[in-house]
């Protein structure tokens, strides 16, 4: 059976993860290798690595880290951050990511869906989509939510799919950082819309709202970052507590 | 031990060179005929469109040369899927190694599959030391209905074969170089065959 994907996810700057970790356990704090190993080592089912640089030496350095990452990890990553061409997609893949993943950028051209899924297959073209509620309607925000669009998500999603996404990693900037929870009414909606895989994200605070984001947000994978990186959850907690309320999971 | 990743264009072939190397071995990536021909093992990678996937391996003249490989090679999912008859995405003719066909999956689940997923009913030295029901990373819309060949088998929505063997030829829908260290010993049993 099919089983429910767990995602750590890393934020990268100029290489290194930025967000403070709580890993007694690390050499080095700041090194997204040595980090994902570990991850993939606690039963990790896949990670993200999103890169939030913003220099000209970006895409060196972030086809290093990737290369590193493949020479080391043996379980599969997406890489985001600021990929806005075939080029960039290429270099990628080419130094080991099994996906990528896009926001911005397909929303600025919609053709990038069509033209990365053409070239490279639709399995490795994971489109973000970050919304939040206005006046009851979701909408389509960029620049990590702070720049209203008058794009609908449900709308967005089903473009997504017809032009080749391979899966819809959701987050709603009305509960990222919140720790209440996913937004699962949102996530049910757009797993019923849909036929992609939808990975949740925003809003994981604990271990019932992970079972919950499965169950009645129909979601296929979770993303959460500092509940890892700080240890609030262990991976292998949370999936022995998920396999107890019967969801399927990898152990 | 000379081990060669056939290079044609598709695929994440820098991953699988990597857990070659965990698995302290180093591999060569070539698509030259006499490299290939001399090596002890060959794999098949590949990711991607299946039709253009075959049309790059046509164009390296690769696809007269695999069919006729006389040591163990190991076909990594589309990879796989090119060593069957037929694909229907794309519309592509195979290499017709293995005797089927490559199929669609139903809406009835979502698709593409992607994730972990188990392998159960298994048939191979390839699968020494696995347990029955071991996940597997996977990441495919197109699948091997089941048939005689099957080493493997998947249930998704319907049970399929998920591995392949036809004399020295194997095929993994899944892959065995993201499936943390399930798939790294599914990798050292490949290298470790003896033909």
């Amino acid at each position: 059976m099919l089983t429910k994907r767990i995602i750590p996810c890393l934020d990268i700057k100029n290489g290194r993860t930025v967000k403070g970790v709580n890993f007694v356990d690390l050499r080095d704090a700041g090194d997204p290798v040595e980090l994902a190993e570990i991850y993939a080592n606690e039963g990790a089912d896949e990670l993200v690595f999103l890169d939030i640089t913003a220099t000209e030496q970006k895409r060196k350095t972030l086809a290093e880290l990737v290369m590193h990452v493949a020479e080391k990890v043996n379980i599969p990553f997406t890489v985001g951050g600021g990929i806005s061409s075939v080029e960039d997609v290429e270099v990628l893949l080419n130094s080991g990511a099994d996906k990528v993943s896009i926001n911005s950028s397909a929303v600025k051209n919609p053709q990038l869906i069509n033209d990365l899924a053409a070239k490279f297959g639709s399995q490795c073209v994971v489109v973000a989509i970050d919304a939040k509620q206005i006046h009851g309607e979701w909408m389509v925000h960029l620049v990590g939510g702070k720049v209203p669009t008058e794009i609908k998500l449900f709308d967005w999603a089903k473009e997504v799919e017809q032009r080749g996404a391979g899966e819809i990693l959701f987050t709603s900037m009305d509960h990222d950082g919140t720790k209440n929870g996913f937004a699962n009414e949102a996530l049910a909606h757009l797993s019923e819309l849909v036929n992609i895989p939808i990975i949740a994200s925003g809003g994981a605070g604990n271990m019932q709202h992970f079972t919950d984001t499965f169950i009645e947000g129909k979601a296929d994978a979770a993303l959460a970052a500092s509940v890892f990186h700080f240890k609030e959850i262990e991976i292998v907690d949370l999936k022995n507590e998920l396999k107890r309320n019967n969801i399927p999971v990898r152990l | 031990m000379k081990i060669v990743i056939i290079n044609y264009g598709a695929g994440n072939i820098q991953s699988i060179k990597f857990a070659i190397q965990r698995l302290g071995y180093e591999a060569v990536l070539s698509n030259d005929e006499a490299e290939i021909r001399n090596a002890d093992k060959v794999i098949f990678p590949g990711v991607g469109e299946a039709s253009s996937a075959m049309e790059m391996l046509k164009a390296t003249g690769l696809d007269k040369v695999i069919p006729t490989l006389k040591q163990p090679v190991l076909g990594i999912c589309l990879g796989m899927q090119l060593m069957c008859n037929y694909c229907e995405e794309g519309d592509t003719q195979g290499l017709g190694i293995f005797n089927c066909d490559v199929i669609k999956f139903d809406a009835t689940e979502k698709v593409p599959q992607i994730g972990w997923n188990q392998i159960e009913n298994l048939k191979s030295d390839l699968f020494k030391g696995i347990k029955e029901q071991e996940y597997m990373y996977l990441v495919h819309s197109f699948y091997v209905p089941l048939n005689n060949e099957a080493i493997a088998t998947t249930n998704y929505g319907i049970k399929y074969a998920s591995a392949l063997q036809e004399k020295n030829f194997y095929g993994v829908q899944f892959h065995p170089e993201k499936s943390s260290k399930a798939g790294a010993q599914i990798l050292q049993n490949f290298l470790m065959l003896d033909i």
